[in-house]
């Protein structure tokens, strides 16, 4: 995309590469070691896959000790890394440095243990998403968070993400269903937070690793909690003439105590577009359709889908249809779930965002973003998670079309920016990254990020860790440790942007 | 005795902060107090009262969402949830009289900064798991914030969650903001009477492994349930939670006695005394008669509890009770000696998990650790993290870990 300044790669390191493919085949067997630019090719790029960045060379560990002798090797020769997992990342978490080793943990691929007494699961941080649910849905278990990468995304990449997905109101984030980790610091140092038990003792460093966007330590085991499949579940379909309509359908069911396994509304372009591509039966006469799903056992789902069906009703739904079987209830989701491929059918290109914003705001949202459309001259089409508040604006452009993909960009920047001012957040789920990094100030003043800098130097003073992501100003930890605000202006404003 | 300092806003909390931070002044940082007397006990001159930051600031039911400035009494919090049919969901639990205090004292700042839960943690989540954002004053005497009003937010680092159970050692909450849950409109309770172990761990691994929605598994011994609200029962008694909507709560519950039942004596408690048992069993209630005693609060592996209890029964005297499923283990001893830490800490190696001395006299407190020893990598990280929000080490030193750190 549009020019993305990362730090300066250290001319010292890149002069040395020799010396550290020796360090790295000392640690570890040769067939583990990516070092010639054909092979390193997949790596260049993860789910962002505008920017590019071949890496410095690619290590493939399979044990704890290994990680942990990569990382000491690095931390004393002043090497930087870059951890990957799946390679997932829509805001280009695992982009690679011209200096530095990507390291891969998809060796780490086994799920080390099944508890259903303690109703845990122990799994290496490569083990997909998906693969957690499978070890375990024989026993009518399964892993709650459901990014909609799970087929393909790593477990420890869900962590280091916080990943979320279309269930998160009731069930949670990862953030809620991790109860434990062992880890890698940069000094290569191992550490374990939590375990099978529930809360981790001392800080909540287990929390402020979740989500941390591999900047702090490099996970290598994760245990999870599971959870015993519900009964059944059903969804409704109801569509409504405006997106008014459907925002204070969704503001109701909440507020009559009924907190749905998912509600996921999508607007008349995203509809268009997924039954053009999958055929679900979505009524194409509205402007917002609504897909929510209760489960439990069966007599709370019929209880309540009448009462769902009521609200709806009486907030001028027009077309309301509960699915009769299992089936009908996956092709309501079918469309919902192809929504960003059926939007890459109707445009050559897209930009997924992911803003969140207080729920009751969705209307002013919507009615600004038409207006930027307009002005951008681009398309826009709305998937949103309604339940949660977590909206999924996809930017239309064609890449081919000199300057669109800079409009595209500035335009997302806006909606973020929006999203900020009405009470929300730049990013629900798919991470800051180096996407939205240079957005940060929009949300934090200097000293709110200052204090999550620091937070960088106690695990990683060196600043070796995943270089350029999440903060849009370097500092170094010495000089953040004696920066002092007066006035509310930091002594140092004008310090180069990276 | 030094001074009390009771600011009113976030720019009085800045200025106590920044003034101790400027000359060494460690601070013992309180809400109402409930809770003083947990941890190592302090050496510090001056309070920094924070009760004076008071009142909820955002109340919207339909968006789940609640923000309340720290000092705010957390019954002022449940009674306004309340009238909209809403709650914490993590039930916060009441130490008052535990600790020798009275009830309903504790404020909502108070439960974030110990990450205080009660028994739906098990299902729900802890206190940490609902925080959505916090404003808060670090050592360094600067207000920042973190997280937001929205559920799901990964923008940047989680420091609200990292100061949740930081006992204010890392920074002082001014304003947190919670997501807020519908009240279920009803609860029965499942009581399986007289099961000993392993029947009990059996049980609960049986009804928690269910489909259908147990929100709270306790296990209470024979000698226990004289001291709670379910006094008349001469047996043990291990018991089970359904929540939700009138009719899925009927159905759940009969299929339940199903599944668990097979064993023994069932009884099943309507609303009312539910509610009591279970209170009894967030609050401690039956380790509040003997104030000199010593209390532990262990959480642990589910499955390895009994035994681990046995274990130590068989070496000295303990009165235990199980909350979580088995996991929280309440044990309670003489207050003399190292009341048990040695043999606690010891058994608890081979299983995992952590202990906590709740309540003990403080010499006690001074005297063993009161937070799980941490290895050394950990312990070392934790103090670096501890730095960074509090170089001068003025927020509740000591209160945590001793040795120089938090």
């Amino acid at each position: 995309m549009s020019g993305l300044s990362m730090p300066e790669p250290d001319r010292g390191v890149i002069a040395r590469r020799d010396d550290i493919i020796a360090a790295m085949r000392a640690i570890l067997p040769a067939a583990n070691i990516v070092a010639e630019p054909v092979d390193m090719r997949v790596y260049e790029t993860d789910g962002l896959t505008a920017y590019r960045q071949m890496p410095f060379l690619v290590v493939l560990p399979e044990t704890t000790a290994e990680v942990a002798a990569i990382l000491s090797y690095c931390h004393a020769n002043g090497v930087k890394v870059v951890p990957r997992g799946a390679g997932t990342s829509l805001s280009g978490g695992a982009l690679p440095v011209a200096d530095g080793i990507l390291i891969s943990m998809m060796k780490f691929n086994r799920v080390l243990d099944i508890d259903f007494d303690d109703r845990v699961v122990v799994a290496q941080p490569g083990v997909t998403n998906l693969a957690i649910t499978q070890a375990v849905e024989h026993a009518g278990f399964y892993y709650a968070p459901d990014p909609s990468s799970q087929i393909a995304c790593s477990i420890g990449g869900n962590v280091a993400e916080n990943s979320g997905g279309v269930h998160c109101l009731k069930y949670g984030l990862t953030v809620n269903n991790v109860l434990g980790i062992e880890m890698v610091l940069m000094t290569g140092e191992v550490v374990r937070l939590g375990g099978p038990h529930l809360d981790a003792d001392g800080y909540d460093l287990l929390a402020v690793m979740t989500g941390s966007e591999g900047l702090l330590g490099i996970i290598t085991e994760v245990t999870v909690r599971i959870l015993q499949k519900p009964e059944t579940a059903r969804a409704v379909l109801v569509g409504f003439p405006t997106n008014e309509d459907g925002g204070r359908c969704v503001a109701d069911i909440i507020a009559a105590g009924i907190i749905p396994a998912g509600i996921e509304m999508m607007d008349g372009l995203a509809i268009q577009a997924a039954e053009d591509f999958v055929h679900a039966g979505y009524p194409l006469d509205v402007e917002a359709l609504l897909i929510v799903e209760l489960d439990g056992p069966e007599a709370e789902v019929d209880h309540l889908l009448a009462r769902v069906e009521e609200i709806a009703r009486k907030n001028a739904a027009t077309s309301v249809r509960v699915s009769q079987s299992e089936d009908e209830r996956l092709t309501f989701w079918a469309g919902r779930k192809a929504a960003f491929p059926a939007v890459g059918r109707i445009s050559p290109d897209y930009y997924c965002m992911d803003g969140t914003i207080p729920r009751h705001q969705l209307p002013k949202v919507l009615a600004a973003m038409r207006e930027m459309s307009a002005e951008y001259g681009l398309r826009v089409a709305n998937v949103f998670h309604a339940g949660d508040g977590n909206l999924h604006p996809l930017i239309l452009y064609d890449a081919n079309i000199p300057g669109e993909i800079e409009r595209a960009e500035a335009f997302g920047a806006d909606i973020l920016k929006l999203c900020v001012e009405v009470g929300g957040v730049l990013t629900g789920e798919h991470g800051v990254g180096v996407e939205k990094r240079d957005l940060m100030p929009e949300m934090f003043s200097e000293v709110d990020l200052a204090h999550q800098m620091r937070v960088k130097c106690a695990f990683d003073e060196k600043q070796l860790l995943n270089p350029g992501k999440m903060f849009p100003v370097l500092h170094r930890c010495a000089e953040l440790g004696r920066m002092h605000v007066s006035g509310g202006k930091l002594p140092f404003p004008d310090i180069p942007r990276f | 005795m030094g001074e009390t300092f009771r600011p009113e806003d976030e720019a009085g909390v800045v200025e106590a902060i920044a003034w101790a931070a400027a000359e060494s002044r460690p601070l013992e940082l309180l809400g109402n107090g409930t809770k003083r007397a947990i941890g190592r006990p302090l050496q510090v001159d001056h309070v920094l009262d924070l009760s004076g930051l008071s009142g909820i600031t955002l109340y919207e039911p339909e968006e789940l969402v609640l923000s309340a400035r720290a000092g705010t009494a957390l019954a002022e919090i449940e009674a306004a949830l309340d009238e909209n049919g809403q709650q914490l969901a993590f039930e916060p639990p009441d130490y008052g009289p535990l600790l020798g205090g009275a009830a309903d004292g504790a404020t909502i700042g108070g439960i974030v900064a110990a990450n205080l839960s009660g028994s739906r943690r098990l299902t729900a989540g802890a206190t940490r798991d609902h925080l959505l954002g916090i404003n808060a004053v670090s050592g360094r005497g600067e207000a920042f914030k973190s997280g937001g009003r929205v559920m799901k937010n990964v923008t940047g680092y989680d420091l609200s969650r990292g100061l949740a159970g930081s006992w204010g050692t890392l920074a002082a909450l001014t304003e947190v903001t919670l997501k807020v849950l519908p009240r279920p409109e009803t609860e029965i309770s499942v009581a399986l009477i007289g099961l000993g172990d392993p029947a009990w761990p059996r049980a609960m691994s049986a009804a928690l492994g269910s489909s259908f929605e147990v929100s709270a598994a306790a296990h209470l011994p024979a000698d226990i349930v004289p001291e709670t609200a379910l006094a008349d029962i001469n047996a043990a008694v291990t018991l089970f939670r359904i929540e939700g909507f009138g009719p899925s709560v009927d159905y759940r519950a009969e299929k339940l006695r199903e599944l668990v039942g097979a064993d023994g004596t069932v009884e099943v408690f309507a609303r009312d005394r539910s509610r009591a048992v279970w209170r009894d069993i967030r609050n401690v209630a039956p380790f509040c008669r003997n104030p000199e005693t010593a209390v532990w609060r262990i959480s642990t592996s589910p499955k390895h509890a009994g035994r681990f209890v046995g274990s130590l029964q068989a070496e000295g005297d303990f009165r235990a009770f199980y909350d979580w499923g088995g996991g929280l283990v309440w044990l309670e001893t003489v207050a003399e000696r190292d009341a048990g830490e040695a043999i606690i800490r010891r058994a608890l190696d081979a299983i995992g998990g952590h202990a906590t001395l709740i309540r003990a006299p403080a010499t006690l407190r001074a005297a063993i650790p009161v937070f799980q020893p941490q290895p050394p990598a950990l312990a070392a990280l934790t103090e670096r993290f501890r730095h960074q929000f509090d170089p001068h080490r003025i927020l509740n030193p000591g209160r945590m870990h001793g040795g120089g750190g938090a």
